[in-house]
């Protein structure tokens, strides 16, 4: 079944801008799913009418195949949502904004309660949870954001850019977390801005571009399209400046520091073995940039060049 | 009972408790101000002035301008509340809480109205006991004076509830309350019966529905009124069908809180 099904779906603003020309996305039941796109391509908008934040121009949503122009109310019971900016009220406890949102989700407050301690446990809340939202730090709104779009155990989770300005560890523990409810069955869309993210989660992936979707396939093939690789090398003895690699694009740094180009059809042996034949010793490495980084701004750049 | 009418009043009793919780935590800025500035007007217009104007409709003065402004206050309080709570869900956005969760729009629109008129009816109430200090009230007519007010703060909370949705800043929703609500509450017969006025303001008043609530209250509680109960009451019920169709098709429409 399709967590989600767009067809044809189109958004002008009442200033005549048009966010959405048409896009067409399905995402599995199931699925951990990447929506990106450079900023202000079209993925808070598309996330903005999944959840009816937004109305759409024209075009169909169809949630766990319910028809959002059908029954509208029955869709939006499937989606728990974790937007761009915070977005609770501030003066309220944290406990509070977990139970009223269970509410509206029409959870009565008995069964409210103890979903709402256990999420706020998980997500280490627990100690904050009497405390007034606007009061806790960044790192805690965003978890209050993902454990409120969670309260009603929602089958669809949407998340827009939720490690936007969070630490590297706090980051890192909400990936596990993420990880964990997608195993458990829920179904995941998150937009991002790291794609070091969206490829260590992702099993599938859109690519959306002034309100047109410019890719969709899974993570892996997308990976393979991948015609050159780039990697920076810390050598243990510096360089001799008059060094080249054979049949592999190299470039110097400093005297430490060399950069290597590897095409589809070279391999790490091949780059090892030329590296041999000088006696350099390579002390550790890095991808230059991250291999998903390095399509998405080829495919950006590409959609570009079309229009 | 359907699963989807239990979903609904859970949604409803939530956004009914949350309204509640709010004027109750912030009661120094909701519930006491009316307490104080109340109390002044029945020492200054009652006591101090009211005992040289003498009677007014057979009733002491300030036996004649108590229900006046406990309807005051209740109508006031029933706007404010929803003007501000459902304009603050809007700039703090904490209105998409609401607006992605399966509740229907007359929910919303009910759970803020009740809200509104907890908090007209809780201030008339402490208004009411604040009054008590002052002069000796008696209710002539139950049905009447508990039902006009209870309408009176529907009302308001739907006219507070339709400001918000156009308010684009803290000031829009202030401008409707200083300078449309509290001339037509002072001009709507709170403090003098509206036989003083001359035929052609008479004529006038009758075209603010302040005065039909007032005077109403004021016959159920004294049993003296400048106007006809059954037209009082028609016109609320009128005025509050009209808003409340307005405000939902507004929130249809999605005026004001969706892109």
């Amino acid at each position: 079944m399709k967590a989600l099904s767009i067809q044809n779906l189109t958004k002008v603003y009442s200033n005549g801008f048009e966010a959405l020309k048409g896009i067409n996305l399905d995402v599995e039941q199931g699925d951990f799913f990447a929506l990106l796109g450079p900023n202000g391509a079209g993925k808070s908008t598309t996330i903005g009418l999944v959840s009816s934040l937004v109305t759409k121009s024209s075009g169909c949503i169809k949630v766990f195949d319910i028809d959002t122009d059908i029954d509208v109310e029955a869709a939006k019971s499937y989606i728990g949502l974790v937007p761009q900016e915070f977005n609770f009220n501030g003066f309220e406890q944290v406990k509070h904004i977990l139970i009223s949102q269970a509410g509206y989700y029409g959870m009565p407050e008995d069964q409210a309660e103890p979903r709402a301690d256990e999420l706020l446990k998980q997500l280490g809340l627990w100690d904050k949870r009497h405390t007034a939202a606007r009061a806790l730090s960044g790192g805690m709104k965003r978890r209050l954001m993902i454990a409120r779009a969670l309260v009603h155990k929602p089958q669809l989770l949407i998340l827009d850019e939720p490690t936007a300005g969070v630490d590297i560890e706090l980051r890192r523990s909400m990936w596990t977390f993420l990880q964990t409810i997608n195993a458990e069955g829920t179904t995941i869309i998150l937009t991002t801005h790291y794609l070091e993210e969206a490829e260590n989660l992702c099993r599938n992936i859109a690519i959306i571009d002034k309100g047109t979707i410019i890719e969709n396939t899974d993570m892996k093939s997308l990976l393979n399209r991948l015609d050159k690789q780039t990697f920076v090398l810390y050598l243990n003895a510096p360089l001799a400046s008059n060094v080249t690699l054979a049949e592999i694009d190299s470039r110097q740094i400093d005297e430490t520091t060399l950069e290597v180009e590897l095409q589809r059809n070279q391999t790490l042996n091949d780059l090892f073995d030329a590296l041999n034949i000088h006696g350099i010793n390579v002390n550790s490495m890095k991808n230059k940039a991250n291999r998903l980084e390095e399509l998405f701004l080829a495919l950006v750049d590409k959609s570009e060049a079309t229009l | 009972m359907s699963s989807q009418f239990t979903r609904h009043k859970v949604a409803f009793n939530t956004l009914f408790a949350r309204e509640i919780r709010r004027f109750i935590r912030i009661w120094p800025q909701t519930l006491l101000p009316p307490a104080i500035t109340m109390t002044l007007y029945f020492i200054i217009f009652g006591n101090l002035i009211g005992s040289r104007i003498g009677e007014m409709g057979g009733f002491s003065y300030i036996q004649y301008i108590a229900p006046g402004i406990i309807m005051m206050s209740v109508i006031n309080n029933a706007y404010a509340n929803v003007a501000s709570s459902f304009f603050s869900a809007k700039f703090q956005n904490h209105i998409e809480e609401l607006l992605v969760a399966p509740v229907p729009n007359y929910l919303i629109l009910a759970g803020y109205v009740a809200g509104g008129t907890a908090r007209g009816l809780c201030v008339g109430l402490i208004v009411t006991l604040v009054s008590l200090f002052f002069t000796h009230l008696s209710i002539q007519h139950v049905f009447i004076t508990i039902s006009m007010v209870f309408l009176s703060a529907i009302l308001f909370a739907l006219g507070g509830f339709i400001n918000a949705i156009y308010a684009r800043s803290f000031d829009e929703i202030s401008i409707i309350p200083t300078f449309i609500l509290t001339p037509m509450t002072y001009l709507g017969g709170v403090f003098y019966s509206i036989s003083l006025l001359p035929e052609f303001w008479q004529n006038v008043s009758l075209l603010n529905p302040i005065l039909y609530m007032v005077n109403a209250f004021r016959f159920g509680m004294l049993g003296a009124s400048d106007i006809a109960i059954e037209i009082a009451f028609g016109i609320i019920l009128f005025c509050i069908i009209g808003l409340t169709s307005f405000a939902l098709y507004l929130l249809n429409k999605g005026t004001g809180i969706r892109n």
